[in-house]
């Protein structure tokens, strides 16, 4: 609520609770997402970071045995509610996952489209349109617009990941999930995708799920700090990591655990 | 192994390592080079069995073609594209077999394979773990079933209800087209097609279950998070990379399906002609073995009808070889 | 606009892709269901065309002539227990050494030829293996036999029993295996004493899945073992199986002949079905199996 000055918030949480069987992955958490702008969602892993955010696009519960409860409200509607399909909504929250997953069977551009295609759109015009606009906002472009074509798996693993990000982006979701998107790769194609959070919120609400402390020092403006299943801190970034109100915060941010 | 792995490095230092004294490299490989007289004994013991299968295979192959060559030499290729059997007179082809036989299976994969693919996605991506257990045991029973009793039940229940119900109305509304004309007998092509096709469900359901295990959970969640319902899920991230895997599977049934015997010769007519109506009785590769040759009295004939034998075995070859080769290129993509 | 215009597509669409959604749903179930009505049919007209005949006759009994009531496959019963004993001498110790040496000594260029042969053993179709021992063993020996069924049904296992053993073997670790050598056993001893004694349950499930394949196996016996209406032990005689038996009274035009067949049917699918459902029950039981 305190930050909630400029803008109304695009994704309000309200006492989100998952499981996994009989464990509770996710404790109760409330917390409201400001639109165009990234959020980092930090904690030592193991501590329900990534099950939130696979709460945020209801995917966590294709998980066999898994069970959430709570509200979530996309710009007032809350995904949760009765009668809300969980497919339309992963069509306006788009995710990014560790691994990139591009398609194994599909070229680059069916990579890029098959969202489109999946909702019906045939239209040939339209396709590559959006193809090459989804390709230039990931970054993509230059590198694959001679091969188009070819299978998506043939890339590099940061070229992977972005096509990827290029795939979501395709069906123009206001908001974008990102779970560790850079765990599996190196650092140059670590500091590729982080400079291209930062040139995306301008047009996306981002949610990025990482590890790395430094890299969310660097790409958010607010950041939520997870311990055990619990939301522990949350705030714009540059207080969490240099005034943290909390001292589990502190002790983690300065290495002390996790 | 630990030797093997000595070797390497040493291979590996090659050319930039300063010249070593020369050692004797001991190669120390499991069973060969063991010392012990036990060790040897049980080595030699159990590799004979081993390639003693091979020897096996060899040794099928070689009574097949020594008891199929009177034939061989007398009519030469031309025994598979001939279509007149007529024991009395000394006349043998088997081309009517062969299109029973490839009639017949083609018929139970056309049944089986939409159905098996289906039951292995509902299995695999739909169903409650607990349901899927328990229809995976009862798909798996239907494998157990010995072929005889399918035969049975396909004589006094399926052909008759086929005879009485499916085949009048296929003649009704499809009759202008040649595979459903002529009297609906019961017994013929499509009974054995339907037996095949039931028999084969198990062998490609749980082979395409198996390439489905396969594919990383990843690839799903890509399609779902993009939106992508259950069924466009499994369409853009299961089967499409799949296919190879499938075609193995359809591959593997067909195998079962052209050599399965007693089911087929019960249900088949046993009419030694080719017809273009499925409702035709006919005879299949195996089937004409399985009824002639206990009471085959001249030597041609039995020659004839293990020639028959090798044709099957010969195919049976070739399409499991096809179906390793295809199963060994999709793990060495993996 | 634009992204106003791709949204307006895809929200055009999406009743009629949920749609789509359920419907395939269906159809996969239907799958599924489709495919066991053929099983509870089978089962079902077996058990209720297979009870009226059976009694104390059934299985005391030999055939009797047409015409004459009652009779029984006492021989055929018999026989089949004789003709499965044959061909588990023959195929259980067969298929078991040769699984050992996939398992044990299978890295070797060998074992890749022992296994592709084995794959293609298994797939040779049964009918064939018939004509390969009436070669071999009805010629020479001058007549149809008990013994050339029984050997007939034992190729047959070989490959079954082979590669269930090798799969069973491969899940012992090879720490176990260290373990053993590491006390001062020689291999063969570890191997029999440590590896093949952790695992026999899981071995005997696959061995009785052999069994239960053959015992049901009709197309190798009809010219190896033939068939017999009369009583025989002897090993060098004709004799009869259930499967064969069924065969011979289904294919006949005679109405009690068809009770005895269906009857016979009701006990060969619960004999194949006991001990199919039992050895799984008991390796359900093994440590490897609960792994």
């Amino acid at each position: 609520m305190e930050a909630s000055t400029q803008q109304d918030p695009i994704l309000r949480i309200r006492s989100l609770n998952a499981w996994f069987g009989e464990s509770h992955a996710v404790k109760d958490v409330s917390l409201d997402i400001s639109p165009n702008a990234v959020t980092a969602i930090i904690g030592p892993s193991g501590c329900g970071k990534s099950t939130f955010i696979r709460c945020l696009n209801r995917l966590h519960e294709e998980v066999p045995s898994a069970g959430a409860a709570g509200e979530v409200l996309l710009s007032g509607m809350n995904i949760y509610g009765e009668g809300v399909d969980p497919v339309g909504i992963r069509r306006k929250i788009g995710m990014v996952f560790q691994k990139p997953n591009p398609f194994p069977a599909l070229s680059i551009f069916d990579n890029v489209v098959s969202g489109l295609r999946l909702g019906g759109v045939r239209r040939r015009s339209i396709l590559v349109e959006v193809a090459e606009r989804s390709l230039r906002q990931a970054a993509l472009w230059d590198e694959v617009k001679d091969k188009l074509h070819a299978p998506g798996t043939g890339l590099s693993g940061g070229q992977q990941q972005r096509l990827c990000i290029a795939r979501a982006l395709a069906v123009d979701p206001p908001v974008l999930l990102m779970d560790e998107p850079t765990s599996a790769l190196d650092p140059i194609a670590t500091a590729k995708i982080e400079e291209l959070v930062l040139e995306l919120k301008k047009q996306v609400t981002i949610v990025i799920v990482t590890h790395n402390m430094q890299q969310a020092a660097r790409i958010s403006d607010r950041t939520a700090f997870f311990l055990m299943g619990e939301l522990v801190e949350y705030g714009e970034t540059s207080t969490v990591f240099t005034v943290p109100k909390e001292e589990r915060t502190e002790r983690y941010i300065t290495g002390k655990f996790g | 192994m630990k030797a093997e792995a000595l070797e390497n490095s040493a291979a590996m230092q090659g050319p930039w390592s300063i010249s070593l004294p020369t050692v004797k490299r001991f190669k120390i490989k499991a069973g060969r080079g063991d010392l012990h007289w036990g060790d040897r004994l049980f080595f030699w013991l159990m590799s004979t069995a081993a390639v003693g299968i091979c020897g096996l295979l060899g040794l099928i192959l070689a009574f097949l073609v020594y008891s199929a060559l009177p034939t061989i030499t007398q009519f030469g290729w031309a025994f598979l594209v001939e279509k007149s059997w007529d024991p009395v007179n000394g006349e043998f082809g088997a081309l009517a077999f062969v299109f029973g036989t490839v009639v017949s299976s083609l018929l139970a994969l056309l049944v089986a394979t939409p159905l098996s693919v289906g039951i292995a996605l509902f299995l695999n991506e739909l169903a409650p773990r607990r349901v899927a257990k328990g229809i995976g045991f009862l798909i798996e029973m239907l494998a157990a079933i010995p072929s005889v009793v399918y035969g049975l039940w396909g004589i006094f229940v399926l052909a008759p209800w086929l005879r009485t119900t499916v085949q009048p109305f296929l003649g009704d509304w499809f009759g202008f087209l040649p595979l459903f004309q002529g009297p609906p007998y019961g017994v013929g092509l499509m009974t054995s097609g339907i037996i095949l096709a039931i028999m084969v469900i198990p062998t490609i359901s749980s082979l395409s279950k198996e390439v489905f295990r396969a594919i990383p959970r990843a690839n799903r969640e890509a399609a779902l998070a993009l939106g992508a319902t259950r069924w466009e899920t499994m369409r853009l991230s299961v089967l499409k990379s799949s296919k190879t895997g499938i075609f193995g599977a359809v591959i593997l049934g067909l195998g079962r399906a052209l050599g399965e015997t007693m089911a087929v010769t019960m249900v088949i007519g046993n009419r030694n002609d080719i017809s273009s109506s499925l409702f035709a009785p006919a005879q299949t590769m195996a089937s004409i073995i399985a009824n002639e040759y206990a009471e085959a009295t001249t030597s041609l004939h039995l020659s004839a009808l293990a020639e028959v034998g090798l044709a099957l075995f010969a195919v049976t070859f070739l399409i499991n070889g096809l179906a390793r080769l295809l199963i060994w290129r999709m793990k060495g993509r993996a | 606009m634009k992204s106003a215009q791709i949204h307006a597509y895809l929200s055009e669409n999406y009743t009629r892709r949920r749609w789509v959604d359920r419907g395939m749903r269906l159809v996969l179930f239907l799958c599924a269901v489709a495919a066991l009505v053929p099983l509870f049919s089978v089962l079902g007209y077996v058990l209720f065309r297979g009870v009226p005949g059976l009694n104390l006759d059934f299985f005391t009994q030999i055939p009797r002539p047409v015409g004459e009531a009652g009779g029984g496959m006492a021989n055929s019963l018999v026989g089949t227990c004789i003709l499965v004993a044959t061909a588990s001498l023959l195929g259980i110790p067969w298929g078991i050494a040769a699984g050992v040496y996939l398992s044990e000594y299978g890295r070797t260029k060998t074992a890749h030829v022992v296994r592709f042969a084995t794959d293609i053993l298994a797939s040779v179709p049964s009918i064939v293996i018939g004509l390969f021992i009436y070669a071999l063993f009805v010629v020479p020996m001058g007549g149809f036999s008990a013994l050339a069924g029984g050997m007939a049904l034992g190729v047959l296992m070989i490959p079954t029993v082979a590669r269930s053993t090798e799969e069973m073997l491969r899940l012992v670790p090879t720490h176990i295996r260290e373990a053993g050598l590491a006390l001062g056993l020689p291999r063969w001893k570890v191997i029999l004493r440590v590896v093949l004694r952790g695992c026999v349950s899981a071995i005997t499930t696959g061995v009785m899945l052999a069994i239960a394949r053959v015992a049901g196996e009709t197309a190798p016996l009809l010219f190896t073992a033939l068939n017999n209406r009369f009583w025989s032990d002897s090993l060098t005689q004709p004799i009869a199986s259930l499967p064969v038996q069924i065969y011979s009274y289904a294919i006949a035009p005679f109405e009690e002949w068809h009770t005895q067949a269906w009857a016979g049917a009701l006990v060969l699918v619960l004999l194949v079905f006991v001990i199919n459902i039992g050895s799984r029950v008991f390796f359900r039981g093994d440590a490897i199996g609960r792994e």
